[in-house]
């Protein structure tokens, strides 16, 4: 396989001088989708955040071979990083118009793909951001990132917190540009990561605990349990409704990795 | 009848001053949480250089005036670039620091200009009929009231225009809400900063001249007394709220006016108890976001 | 354990020679030229002194504000001003010639002491309901009303803009005249030292560690189960009272008070002092205290001086304004001294060796 597009090793961030993550390292290859997987509060999100620069961080970052460590976010974005955050973070005073016109950095978005994504916009173009459902806000989100011809995205709980039926559609969405561009997901709901995820990243208190392909992870019962604390995804517990997993069941928490939660 | 309506009009031009200063103190406050004390030196040092020009060119008419005023604005634009860009950057993201800095630039600012123009107010011509009165349903009312309220319209309309409709107006409109989620769309905010401070020095400038109208002279202290009442305007409207300023700057001076004709002179004091009622009920002010 | 020990038996020591130092001040002749206007034991040199100390002696309880519980206010000189003011008007109105002049003047302090508690809890209560910027501007406006009410001289009380003079009929005679500015003297050292051991007190207790804790994280401070508000309700009374006694002080030194320490600039003021000085550092109030009053006091002197007035306008102007030099002077400390001049040591240190010394030498700085 080709050179991974994205290489994070040794990575280290605090936040108000607490170290959120610790001396991680992952490739993103450069198709397909990697799930980045574990339990509430291990540093997915503060991960993601470090990679863009959004909070302190040491370590080596490439973006297709080249190093972003040190570049300021807007540098990183600038050079092809699209960026899905958690909760949605659309800018609830601007309209969806504006929103997504604020996220336009290429002289040709591709306007005709969101729209054909995701039509509802198009309608709600002159409403304000901030009045939209939860799901809608996720595709005006969604839709800044793809708006621009990118070469990895980074994608933060798309379905948190959605109506199964909108985690669908989120789910289908992704699916349909995972196609053009490799994408680094964090996602609760593992039903959605067998559908779009082609390798997984598994993090425990601030690092790296697996690493390997999607399918293989899934159906490996007792480790999904272990490191996720839930059981996989043909049992049918909590998934369907997109919520987070629950936080540590006591009973199996055992491994080693696990100590420093 | 004629009384509630000369306090009205009078409490609207004094509004037009306050809003003057709060717009810009309320975007940059929005933008950067930088609470910026040096804000009456922009408007002083424009009201003093606007004033040298006008009047070595034509004193006391409509062309030294329109010509101050345009000193104002670049005036006050440029000091408040070059404040933005030589101090405050270098503290990126430490508001107390930078706070501290505007601090030290408001002291040794009035020092300076006190230095160079003296402590006593400097009195100021204008034109013949800004000095006359209008009669409005039996008020006679000062014309400098117009010219006042007339360009902080003016100057509301046109950064309105330019929040709408440009795209810096929609970084700035997106940065206020949330500055990280810009960066995170690849643009440089760092860049709107700058601006925001030019325009918010801009209407200061242009303030300070108006000030020197409004009042009839030019002093070192002109900027610090004006901004204290501009504080409270921005808080009362709720910091980086535009709207909130604005319809503040007119209910601060309007109850100011009103409580310094019919409660014997308190308008200083009802106005700081009206900031202090309004934080107590709603501490992120009347069109405030979350509490800061 | 022992160096702890012995550390704190030389901070002890250190300390009681300064202050005895201080204190035989005004039986010696010590000439500074350039510092004091004279000799140590001329009134003039000691009234400068006594001013600089009383204005540590405030700065200090600023510090304690904005240092350790990291509170933003704007309003402080409201307290200075109430302990000045309040102490003036109380002797002036209330006072019951039938009793004692001693009974009477203590009894004035006291009263003034209570009524500066009082405020500080009034408009602590109030500000502390909200937060950030929103506290700053709320304890701007008390002040701004409290100086407007300065300036208007309701019922001839404060004097207005003329100030307000010492009524010296209960004063003891100790402290009235040019010849007793030693006793003055002696007085404000009194009251600087008084609001040090408070101050260091507070800093002691519970109370000041959880204050400090919620300066860095007031999220730490509620998960331990404690409320900040009372503490920091606590420490703002407590600060607002310093600050009065303090301002009792200068009320006596300058047999009067001006109606510019109830300003928002004057707050500034201490501002730029706790920071010139080193927020971090208890020491750094006072030595800003210092520093600031003295220079303040002797650019003016250089402002009138001769060769001043003999440079160019370029250089003239900037410096014969005193207030131009400081204000520059704290935008330099600030973007590039962050520890003050209390921090200068401890920055020298670290750069010598680059391991990291920490906060142990600063607990007692």
């Amino acid at each position: 396989m080709s050179e991974p597009i994205l290489a994070v090793s040794g990575l280290h961030a605090r936040i108000a001088g607490q170290q959120v993550v610790e001396d991680v390292s992952f490739t993103v290859p450069s198709s397909g989708v990697t799930a980045l997987l574990g339990r509430n509060g291990v540093g997915k999100t503060s991960t993601i955040k470090a990679v863009l620069g959004l909070i302190d961080r040491t370590g080596d970052v490439r973006l297709a071979g080249d190093r972003v460590d040190r570049l300021p976010t807007h540098r990183i974005v600038q050079r092809g990083v699209g960026y899905v955050p958690e909760d949605r973070e659309v800018f609830a005073g601007l309209t969806v118009a504006e929103n997504l016109r604020l996220a336009e950095r290429d002289a040709e978005p591709r306007r005709e793909l969101v729209e054909r994504l995701f039509p509802d916009l198009v309608q709600r173009k002159a409403q304000r951001a901030g009045t939209l459902s939860g799901g809608q806000q996720q595709m005006v989100s969604l839709a800044r990132a793809l708006l621009n011809d990118n070469r990895v995205l980074l994608v933060d709980e798309p379905t948190k917190g959605l109506a199964p039926k909108i985690v669908g559609e989120v789910a289908e969405a992704l699916e349909a540009v995972a196609d053009t561009v490799p994408i680094l997901l964090v996602e609760q709901n593992l039903h959605v990561v067998r559908q779009l995820a082609t390798d997984v990243v598994v993090l425990s208190g601030g690092r790296v605990v697996h690493t390997g392909g999607a399918a293989e992870f899934l159906d490996d019962d007792d480790l999904v349990h272990r490191l996720l604390g839930v059981h996989g995804d043909h049992a049918e517990s909590d998934a369907s409704e997109g919520a987070p997993a629950p936080e540590a069941s006591a009973t199996t928490d055992t491994t080693t990795e696990e100590g420093r939660a | 009848m004629s009384t509630v309506i000369l306090l009205l009009v009078t409490g609207l031009g004094l509004g037009a001053l306050y809003f003057l200063v709060a717009s810009g103190l309320s975007l940059i406050y929005g933008l950067m949480h930088v609470l910026n004390f040096a804000h009456g030196v922009f408007l002083t040092i424009g009201a003093f250089l606007g004033w040298e020009v006008g009047r070595r060119v034509s004193d006391g008419t409509w062309g030294g005036l329109l010509l101050s005023m345009l000193v104002g604005v670049v005036v006050g634009a440029i000091v408040a670039a070059l404040t933005e860009y030589l101090l405050i950057r270098r503290l990126y993201e430490r508001h107390i620091e930078q706070v501290l800095v505007t601090v030290g630039l408001a002291l040794a600012g009035v020092a300076l200009m006190e230095g160079i123009w003296g402590t006593d107010p400097i009195y100021t011509a204008k034109p013949a009929w800004l000095t006359e009165t209008t009669e409005i349903l039996g008020a006679r009312i000062p014309n400098d009231r117009f010219l006042l309220i007339g360009i902080a319209v003016l100057v509301l309309l046109g950064i309105v225009l330019f929040l709408r409709g440009t795209r810096y107006g929609l970084i700035i409109r997106a940065g206020v809400e949330n500055r990280h989620m810009v960066t995170a769309l690849g643009i440089d905010v760092r860049r709107s900063f700058t601006l925001v401070f030019a325009i918010g020095g801009a209407a200061a400038g242009l303030g300070g001249v108006l000030a020197s109208v409004y009042y009839g002279y030019v002093s070192a202290h002109l900027g610090s007394s004006l901004l204290i009442f501009a504080f409270i305007v921005t808080v009362i409207g709720g910091l980086g709220s535009l709207a909130g300023a604005a319809i503040a700057s007119v209910l601060v001076a309007v109850l100011q006016q009103f409580a310094n004709f019919y409660l014997g002179g308190t308008g200083d004091l009802a106005v700081v108890l009206a900031l202090a009622a309004v934080l107590l009920i709603r501490p992120s002010g009347l069109m405030g976001k979350a509490a800061a | 354990m022992t160096t702890t020990n012995r550390r704190r038996i030389a901070w002890i020591a250190g300390s009681a020679a300064i202050i005895v130092l201080a204190a035989i001040l005004p039986l010696l002749a010590i000439e500074i030229p350039g510092v004091f206007p004279g000799p140590t034991y001329t009134p003039g040199t000691l009234q400068l002194l006594a001013y600089a100390m009383l204005i540590a002696a405030l700065a200090l309880s600023y510090r304690l504000l904005f240092g350790l519980a990291g509170m933003l206010s704007f309003g402080h000189a409201l307290f200075f001003a109430a302990g000045a003011y309040g102490l003036g008007v109380v002797l002036e109105w209330f006072a019951p010639s039938e009793l004692p002049s001693e009974v009477v003047f203590i009894g004035a302090i006291l009263i003034t002491l209570v009524f500066g508690i009082v405020l500080s809890l009034t408009v602590g209560s109030l500000a502390l309901r909200v937060g950030g910027i929103s506290f700053a501007m709320v304890t701007l406006a008390f002040a701004q009303a409290g100086s407007v009410l300065i300036r208007r001289n309701p019922g001839g009380a404060t004097g207005g803009e003329e100030g307000l003079a010492l009524d010296i009929t209960h004063v003891p005679e100790g402290f009235i005249g040019v010849m007793n500015t030693r006793n003055l003297y002696w007085f404000a050292l009194g009251v600087l030292v008084f609001v040090y051991l408070v101050v260091l007190w507070v800093e002691r207790s519970r109370a000041g560690h959880v204050a400090a804790a919620g300066r860095e994280n007031e999220l730490r401070v509620r998960v331990l189960g404690v409320r900040p508000y009372p503490v920091k309700l606590l420490v703002f009374t407590v600060a607002g009272a310093l600050a009065a006694v303090a301002g009792m002080g200068y009320l006596l030194l300058q047999s009067g008070a001006a109606p510019r320490v109830a300003t928002a600039d004057f707050t500034l003021t201490l501002l730029v002092i706790v920071v010139l000085g080193g927020v971090g550092y208890r020491w750094g109030a006072i030595i800003g205290g210092l520093i600031y009053t003295l220079l303040d006091q002797r650019l003016t002197a250089l402002a009138g001086s001769e060769a001043i007035a003999a440079l160019p306008d370029v250089l003239r102007i900037p410096l014969s304004e005193p207030l131009f030099i400081l204000g520059t002077l704290f935008i330099l400390v600030v973007m590039f001294l962050p520890g003050g001049i209390a921090g200068i040591p401890q920055r020298l240190r670290t750069h010598r060796r680059s391991t990291a010394l920490e906060s142990k030498e600063t607990v007692d700085a």
